[in-house]
């Protein structure tokens, strides 16, 4: 006999998707900290009312995560679009020479300490991380947030923005470089390089 | 062998597997020569950990509470 699809009676499907979304809540947020900021919760919002109402759509249980993911990410971006279409005016020839570990072996900004970029990398709360990933234009930050953050392969990153694998891989190359320069930007901005005894 | 500057460039491309065969080569042969570009390479490593590590948020209660209202007042008929 041919294998037929089961429909969930209405009142299950709703139950299912809460079952869902309840628990990949903490995930949904976080990921919405890291791609909108303040926009978070609204973001989140939007994504529960669309996926509910493309529920149908998921055929496979265990791609629910992932799916509910999805749709959060189109749901930043419709709510930052316009931040997308900003020219973005950044001198990539020189965050392509910068280097982060060079630069903090030449600045030396801890001159006491045994192990001077751990340290470096331990003056950073996951607060100041969400502040740097918002220096990023929202192009570059995405990929960066959604592959090194949250486990999204590049090809799956590149269906889901529309977007050919070679030009995620560019903006994730860019994203990197320009996430390492403004890590010390924020670092002498915020005053953690100044010397304190180690 | 390559320049430090084009090892450098892609490290974080090393690391993720997606450097062709002839660059990968020729980016091994100069790590084995290159002790700063080494550090270099272990420093990329930390900082994707360092990344990884900050995916977490703890969700401020209020927000959680008025997520789950959200949840709770879904109707069948909405969809």
């Amino acid at each position: 006999m041919p294998e037929q699809k089961v429909e969930a009676a209405p009142e299950d499907r709703v139950e299912s998707f809460q079952e869902l979304a309840r628990a990949q809540l903490p995930r949904l947020y976080a990921i919405a900290r890291r791609l909108c900021g303040d926009d978070a919760e609204d973001a989140v919002q939007d994504c529960l009312l669309k996926a509910f109402e493309r529920f149908d759509q998921l055929d496979d249980p265990d791609a629910g995560p992932a799916w509910l993911a999805r749709v959060l990410v189109n749901c930043c971006h419709d709510r930052h679009r316009h931040d997308a279409r900003r020219p973005v005016e950044i001198d990539f020839a020189t965050v392509e020479e910068f280097s982060l570990y060079r630069k903090i072996a030449l600045e030396d900004p801890f001159p006491y300490s045994d192990s001077l970029h751990l340290d470096f990398l331990g003056e950073f709360g996951p607060d100041d991380v969400r502040e740097v990933l918002m220096m990023l234009p929202q192009l570059y930050r995405t990929p960066l947030v959604l592959v090194h953050m949250y486990g999204f392969a590049t090809k799956e990153l590149a269906s889901l923005l529309d977007v050919p694998l070679g030009t995620v891989l560019a903006r994730l190359h860019r994203g990197r470089k320009l996430f390492e320069r403004r890590m010390w930007d924020y670092a002498e901005q915020t005053g953690m390089l100044e010397e304190t005894p180690r | 062998m390559i320049a430090c500057k084009d090892a450098v460039r892609q490290l974080w491309e090393y690391l993720d597997g997606t450097v062709d065969a002839a660059d990968r080569a020729a980016l091994e042969d100069h790590l084995d020569r290159c002790r700063r570009c080494c550090a270099e390479l272990e420093f990329a490593e930390e900082l994707r950990g360092f990344l990884a590590g900050n995916a977490d948020d703890d969700v401020p209660s209020d927000v959680m509470k008025r997520l789950n209202t959200t949840l709770e007042e879904l109707r069948a008929d909405d969809a």
